[in-house]
């Protein structure tokens, strides 16, 4: 490190890793606005809320709605797919998670867990009759987040045709790359026929 | 000149570089990419910058824009299927560079530095290419960056902030449309800068040759002009007759309809496709459709597909074999040329929907690609016997010509560097 050659480090030694350290700090501030302006801006970040008239939407029918630049599905699901969302065993699903934005984070992918808004803190029992075939969903493939078709696919859900990822009637990753099943946004039914999404 | 010489000695390096520098007697034709790639880069440069005098890069005329260039624009028709067809032929003289690397062995010793070059101006040019397909902004222009973007968010944790970092927002948008521009023309130059570091790299070690013998004596070599000189514009001629083909009579043959339908946030295309020059590792990536352990499966697919490129980085050390050129190793001709047609065939897939029985095979490729590199090459180097090397360039020219060779018969039968 020193030009001189004496064994016991000395004031010079200490000047030269001392100026190097302040130069090193004073480079990595001035580095850090030029990666930082790249982060979403204000205006992106200011988070949109959403409202959403479902009253349109029959039995079987889906909408998309846009929020925070992505596609959300609201689907109000047939009878016969809620019965066979219900009746998977979470052992079957390849992701156990509900990835509910309004549940805690650990909560098991059921149909009820996949389905709950805000507003119905109690659990399932809390989830006023009528709504349970309502599905709001983020329309994002988890896997590198194309979005699905509805209504396709081996288990009558989504199908995502960029990579092969089948998602079932509850939104719920069964087959194919995807990791996670899809994300519910945090939503809440203002009234029967009014949703809002943020 | 002199006066500007002693001043700046610009005259005399390119003098020693490009006129009276040595290169071998017995190069092929493989070895003329390196001079098409130079003026590819050159050629999309040029067009590049000429097209962004009328391009705009705001996501709601960006669209509008190139059509403009194709419709309005004095020659902006042409210069923009330069453009685009030309990033095609880039991609297609920089995989035969490197299958001509790999079948001489240009990658080892002493030229280890030189090739990782050349493995970075490849990832260079890979950001390059995907960037600019993102400008026309187009239905695959969005989805394929909203894919591609999509791969950072397969790492736990850091991979959501990242992925926003990249795009400016929590989608692809105006904000990203805008960086893209901006990086897509910085990264040329960069591309530029790699290369004069390649090309010094090169001129330090001196080129390889098909007979893989270190030049020994000046009787192994011929200055570069007129020799080597001549011998690229050729090449470069005809390079170039068949890109004017393509350019003139079926300029959209390598691109995907889709991407002349804007892009819709809301709707993702049937069938999302990168540019064939991407489909070989497209397919490695959705080749992993299962859990490896802790790695899930979308993490273990992006893994695969950046480490498909890594390993390339430690190629000069996975290869034990002594011998540089393949024409001398019976075992590894065989080997390398299987793992052309795996590349080929994995590129074939990746065009193909993610259904049954593409998804397995691309699995069968994937497997046989990293085999290639992680327990072929570094296996076959010590367990094969190769051919007897000649002693000399001189002695392998002369014997292939059968003139010098004290009348031995003429030994082209098994001229070995004819192939590649």
């Amino acid at each position: 490190m020193s030009v001189h050659d004496t064994a016991e480090p000395n004031r010079r030694d200490f000047l030269y890793i001392a100026t190097g350290a302040v130069a090193a700090v004073g480079a990595a501030a001035a580095v850090w606005p030029f990666i930082d302006q790249m982060n979403p801006d204000a205006a992106t970040l200011a988070l949109a809320e959403i409202e959403v008239d479902v009253s349109q939407v029959a039995e079987g029918q889906s909408i998309t709605a846009k929020w925070r630049g992505k596609p959300v599905f609201i689907r109000q699901r047939t009878a016969q797919e809620v019965e066979e969302a219900k009746g998977v065993a979470l052992s079957d699903l390849k992701d156990p998670i509900a990835r509910n934005a309004n549940l805690p984070a650990d909560a098991p992918a059921t149909d009820i867990n996949r389905v709950m808004g805000a507003g119905s803190p109690g659990g399932g029992a809390d989830l006023p009759a009528g709504r349970e075939q309502w599905l709001v969903m983020i329309g994002v493939c988890t896997h590198l987040g194309c979005i699905p078709n509805g209504q396709a696919g081996d288990y009558g859900g989504w199908f995502c045709p960029c990579h092969g990822s089948h998602y079932d009637t509850a939104g719920r990753i069964r087959f194919g790359p995807a990791p996670e099943n899809m994300a519910i946004p945090p939503f809440e039914f203002t009234s029967d026929t009014v949703i809002r999404i943020g | 000149m002199q006066w500007l010489d002693a001043r700046l000695p610009l005259p005399r390096l390119v003098y020693d570089s490009f006129v009276a520098y040595p290169v071998p007697r017995n190069l092929n034709y493989a070895y003329t990419f390196g001079g098409i790639l130079a003026l590819f880069l050159v050629v999309q440069i040029l067009t590049g910058v000429v097209l962004a005098m009328h391009y705009a890069a705001n996501s709601a005329i960006a669209f509008d824009s190139v059509e403009k260039i194709m419709r309005d624009v004095n020659w902006g028709w042409m210069l923009r299927y330069m453009h685009a067809n030309g990033a095609s032929f880039f991609f297609i003289a920089v995989y035969l560079h490197i299958f001509r690397g790999l079948y001489y062995g240009s990658y080892k010793a002493p030229r280890e530095v030189l090739w990782i070059l050349g493995v970075i101006i490849f990832l260079l040019m890979m950001a390059t290419a995907f960037m600019g397909y993102v400008l026309p902004w187009g239905q695959m222009s969005f989805w394929g960056a909203t894919v591609i973007t999509g791969f950072f968010t397969a790492f736990p944790l850091i991979g959501d902030p990242i992925q926003q970092l990249l795009l400016g927002g929590f989608a692809v948008d105006n904000a990203t449309l805008n960086r893209f521009f901006s990086l897509h023309y910085l990264l040329p130059f960069m591309i530029a800068g790699v290369v004069i570091l390649h090309v010094w790299a090169l001129h330090v070690t001196g080129q390889t040759n098909p007979t893989g013998v270190e030049v020994k004596s000046s009787k192994d070599t011929v200055p570069f002009t007129p020799h080597a000189t001549i011998k690229d514009g050729f090449a470069m001629v005809v390079f170039l007759a068949i890109f004017a083909y393509m350019l003139f009579y079926m300029p959209n043959y390598l691109g995907h309809p889709d991407n002349y339908i804007e892009a819709n946030p809301l709707k993702t295309p049937a069938h999302i496709v990168p540019e064939w020059y991407f489909l070989p590792f497209y397919a490695m990536l959705r080749a992993i459709t299962f859990n490896i352990g802790p790695i899930d499966s979308k993490l273990g697919g992006v893994l695969v597909m950046f480490g498909s490129i890594i390993v390339l980085f430690f190629l000069p050390w996975l290869d034990t074999s002594r011998i540089r050129s393949t024409a001398y190793r019976p075992m590894y001709k065989i080997f390398f040329w299987v793992f052309v047609a795996n590349a080929i065939m994995l590129g074939w897939l990746g065009s193909k929907p993610a259904e049954a029985p593409y998804t397995w095979l691309s699995l069968v490729g994937t497997i046989y690609y990293f085999g290639h590199f992680l327990i072929v090459l570094p296996v076959l180097g010590l367990v094969e016997t190769p051919k007897r090397l000649p002693g000399s360039i001189t002695e392998a020219v002369l014997a292939k010509s059968g003139g010098g060779g004290g009348g031995r018969p003429a030994g082209a039968a098994a001229a070995p560097d004819t192939k590649g």
